[in-house]
């Protein structure tokens, strides 16, 4: 059962039938149809009602992402890796000097970013936590937004945590700040006048147009986008969203994309993280 | 990106007459030539048109790639192996660089 069963204003048959729809579906919550018609079992790629986006992907851009030597966002890891051990800035120090072993030091970090970073008295995701790395411990300088270090180093970051349920923290400090994202998420804009909401939440698995909506989950990012032929971000992922709705998209790395992000991966509370994924 | 890297998958050992695939990657923008810069210019083509693969030396396996396949080009294919020896694969760009990679493939 993909889609939000809707039930007509009308008699209380129709209530009585929907209901007994609802009753008929199997407790086996990860089971799901494809698009075409195949049952697939989703595994982790479905927790309770929340889906990845890989559930709405279709099976060839499945198979990319299945295979690390298919999906192309792993030419960006490699470079990210080589990053890692590169001594830059007037400190002479690269990111392995203080943080040792990617895969021990970064094992579970995207599992909790946007985080509340009490210096900025504000949120912080993981690009903004590695250019704040270059600038301050290494003095380097920081890596423009979508350029492929940054995303290089990103997605290698993310990738230590390949796996793991994403599980971040929406209350203490990062409470308004969440709900600062959750507003932006729910307020219409653009001439078009739509909310986040109206496709990510009101219709996920339908059609817009030729494409399928998803829940917009935020945990494969940065993802390799087949439309893109580049690996990109969330942030680039959030404008284009705004401009598909024609409303003047937002900075990259700007407050309200970044706690927008917060409430975005807390809506994915549960999935593991994909990073990088591939998508159409 | 700015550094072509190459990438190839095969497996370091098979028996004799065994059919392998062959799994290759490589970044690259594939720029079709029909795109326009921000001042309404042609962006000039450049795309690998071909991608060769040699086993001791012999070529068994090319491709002729045109404008439309997608940047960062994926290949696979198959081939039968009888003895021991070293792949050699070759990708060349418009711009007249070639990239190389080896794989050497122990039959027994």
């Amino acid at each position: 059962m993909t889609r939000m069963v809707k039930i007509p204003g009308g008699g209380r048959l129709s209530r009585l039938m929907a209901g007994l729809v609802i009753a008929a579906v199997p407790a086996t919550g990860a089971v799901a149809a494809d698009g075409d018609g195949t049952r697939i079992d989703w595994g982790p790629y479905k927790v309770g009602d929340v889906r990845s986006g890989y559930t709405y992907a279709g099976a060839q851009t499945r198979a990319m992402q299945d295979d690390d030597f298919q999906n192309p966002a792993f030419l960006w890891l490699e470079r990210g890796a080589e990053l890692w051990d590169t001594a830059e800035g007037a400190a002479g120090k690269a990111c392995a000097d203080c943080h040792g072993d990617a895969e021990e030091s970064m094992a579970d970090v995207a599992t909790h970013y946007p985080i509340y970073f009490e210096d900025w008295g504000k949120l912080m995701n993981i690009e903004q936590r590695i250019n704040w790395c270059r600038e301050t411990q290494m003095q380097a300088e920081p890596f423009e937004w979508e350029s492929d270090d940054l995303l290089g180093i990103t997605a290698f970051v993310k990738h230590q945590s390949k796996g793991l349920p994403v599980d971040v923290s929406v209350d203490g400090p990062a409470a308004p700040f969440f709900e600062k994202g959750k507003a932006f998420y729910e307020e219409r804009r653009g001439q078009l006048d739509m909310a986040c909401t109206h496709c990510h939440v009101d219709h996920p698995g339908d059609l817009i147009r030729a494409e399928t909506l998803s829940q917009g989950q935020a945990n494969g990012f940065p993802t390799y986008r087949l439309k893109w032929q580049t690996l990109g971000s969330l942030h680039r992922r959030f404008r284009g969203c705004n401009r598909n709705i024609r409303a003047e998209p937002f900075p990259y790395g700007s407050d309200e994309y970044t706690n927008l992000e917060l409430y975005v991966t807390w809506r994915g509370n549960g999935l593991p993280v994909e990073s990088p994924s591939v998508r159409k | 990106m700015a550094t072509i890297r190459p990438r190839v998958k095969a497996p370091k050992k098979a028996a004799a007459g065994e059919i392998i695939e062959i799994k290759t990657l490589i970044n690259h923008d594939m720029e079709s030539g029909q795109r326009k810069d921000k001042d309404g210019n042609p962006i000039p083509r450049q795309i690998i048109h071909k991608f060769t693969a040699e086993f001791n030396g012999t070529e068994f396996f090319s491709v002729d790639l045109a404008p439309a396949i997608s940047a960062n080009p994926y290949l696979s294919f198959n081939a039968k192996v009888d003895e021991s020896g070293e792949f050699t694969f070759r990708w060349f760009d418009d711009d007249g660089s070639v990239y190389e990679d080896t794989k050497s493939i122990e039959v027994t």
